[in-house]
């Protein structure tokens, strides 16, 4: 059976927006096993790209592989019409200024209280900020996550809602133009659930952003895909609208959406 | 013919023989890798002491960061040290005071404690109370900022971690430990003098004038010097173990130990090094 079906979207974003990301021909191995075998995907500008799959089919490695935390074995990554995998430390640094990582876990430092944390990446970056232009900064995207009143705490004092909301306010600081969210909503009640994909589509408005969200949550797929790539053994099972996965009566995609 | 059973016994079948030659081969395969792990390990502790340079040197120096570790680890090391250090002096007096007397050489005390604390005890026994209460706490926030995707997050914020995490901690333990010797060193001499008066009575100046009539400038520069290089290798193995550690909870504590171990070994073999130096000098 061939597993891998592409039904490219009917979306207008693959016809008329230019192209952000561009992943051909993706490996990666860890050791004998094969995570991502010849993946080929691409991210529209302004569009939110859902990255579905089963824990383990290798959604975190591809994301990771694209900000180059992890080195593909094979294939190239190109991002803005820079290839990736061909660049240096310094120029690897540029392009990583123009995207955000969520974290699964949020990775905030916990040595740092949430204004630090904030701080930390905006000061270090944008160094011809002035001090009531950070200030500004910083308490625009804690407002934009609705909380401002935490800006003082350490994040051993946030729940893991709030962490996540603090990570995600950690990388609107520096206005990016991508975003890659690692498994948002993971771990979190539904309601957080919720309001985590409601924040992720006000970014897509708000800051104009290209976003991949890798996930497994169909509720956070439903409210913030405007196109969805299916991932299963490493390779990508099906691409198109969230319509056409919700109307599939593949066995697979149907386990998954009912 | 039956002398001849127990020789015909003793020869091993054919599948003993490959049995045996299978064990060897494993052996020297488990050997081989054993080795080639034990060198991949030098060369990446090696490489990653280059990384640190190098970065050591690049701008936009984290100065704040590097004030804050120097702190943690001068500041609050203190009373460990303090405690040391005196208990130091005191027990070398204690010891010292009854050979001494064998030979009548009771007086020598004050410069034979100063010398050897200056020389030895204090630098040693500081950098290894150091690779035990540093390295282990290096070791261990660092591997808990890697579990959590915390360098992570760094590194993909266009921040280098190596010049926050790495060379503000390396550059804090090789300047505090010179300084936290010298202070042990210095409580060490009152504990000898403490020590010294428990079966004797001598007023404390002229104590330590006579400690210190005993040493000489080349008894203080070597024990300098190396207590820098104790501090580097303290801050670098303590940063590489936690740097490296793996991506579960229990390479935290795997991470923090293996710190403490490796640094306290690494010290002990540069004090030899640097003994064998200076007695050549």
């Amino acid at each position: 059976m061939d597993t891998t079906k592409t039904a490219i979207a009917d979306s207008s974003y693959v016809k008329t927006k230019k192209l952000v990301i561009d992943v051909k021909n993706l490996k990666k191995s860890f050791g004998t096993q094969k995570v991502l075998q010849k993946i080929s995907m691409q991210l529209f500008d302004g569009e939110n790209l859902v990255v579905l799959g089963k824990s383990g089919s290798g959604k975190s490695v591809l994301v990771k592989c694209i900000i180059r935390l992890l080195e593909a074995d094979g294939g190239s990554i190109d991002i803005l019409g820079e290839n990736v995998d061909r660049l240096h430390q310094d120029g690897l640094m540029e392009i990583r200024k123009k995207i955000g990582f969520l974290f699964q876990s949020g990775a905030l430092y916990d040595s740092m209280t949430v204004r630090e944390n904030l701080e930390f990446p905006l000061t270090r970056i944008k160094k011809d900020l002035t001090r009531a232009a950070v200030n500004e900064k910083v308490k625009e995207a804690l407002e934009n996550v609705g909380l401002y009143d935490a800006i003082d705490k350490m994040p051993a004092q946030l729940s893991g809602g709030m962490r996540k909301r603090i990570s995600l306010a950690r990388t609107i600081v520096l206005d990016p133009m991508i975003m890659l969210y690692d498994e948002p909503t993971t771990g979190l009640d539904p309601i957080t659930s919720d309001e985590i994909s409601i924040l992720i589509k006000d970014i897509q408005q708000k800051y104009k952003t290209s976003s991949i969200i890798i996930t497994h949550d169909i509720a956070c797929a439903r409210s913030t895909a405007n196109r969805v790539v299916m991932l299963h053994e490493g390779q990508i099972y099906q691409e198109g609208s969230l319509e056409s996965f919700e109307k599939s009566e593949d066995m697979f995609i149907k386990s998954f959406f009912k | 013919m039956k002398k001849l059973i127990p020789i015909i016994q003793l020869k091993p079948s054919v599948e003993q023989a490959k049995n045996r030659a299978i064990k060897v081969t494993e052996k020297t395969f488990d050997i081989s890798n054993k080795a080639s792990g034990f060198f991949q390990e030098v060369a990446n502790m090696f490489l990653f002491a280059a990384q640190t340079f190098k970065a050591t040197f690049s701008r936009d120096f984290e100065f704040k960061e590097f004030l804050r570790q120097c702190y943690q680890i001068g500041n609050k090391s203190l009373p460990l040290i303090s405690v040391t250090g005196i208990i130091i002096g005191l027990v070398l007096a204690i010891q010292s005071r009854p050979t001494l007397m064998n030979f009548g050489a009771v007086t020598m005390l004050p410069g034979m404690v100063a010398v050897s604390l200056i020389r030895e005890m204090g630098p040693v026994i500081t950098a290894l109370i150091c690779a035990g209460k540093i390295g282990s706490g290096m070791g261990a926030e660092l591997g808990s900022m890697k579990v959590t995707e915390q360098i992570d997050a760094m590194e993909v914020s266009s921040t280098n971690p190596m010049r926050f995490l790495v060379v503000t901690r390396v550059l804090a333990a090789t300047l505090m430990i010179p300084l936290l010797v010298l202070y042990a060193d210095a409580l060490g001499l009152i504990g000898s003098w403490a020590g010294a008066n428990i079966k004797g009575d001598v007023t404390f100046i002229l104590y330590c004038r006579q400690a210190l009539s005993h040493v000489h400038f080349m008894d203080f520069l070597p024990a300098v010097i190396k207590t820098f290089v104790f501090g580097a290798i303290i801050g670098l193995v303590g940063c590489y173990k936690g740097y490296n550690a793996g991506r579960g909870t229990e390479s935290v504590g795997k991470a923090a130990n293996s710190a403490v171990v490796l640094a306290s070994l690494l010290v002990i073999m540069v004090d030899l090094v640097a003994v064998q130096i200076t007695d050549m000098l």
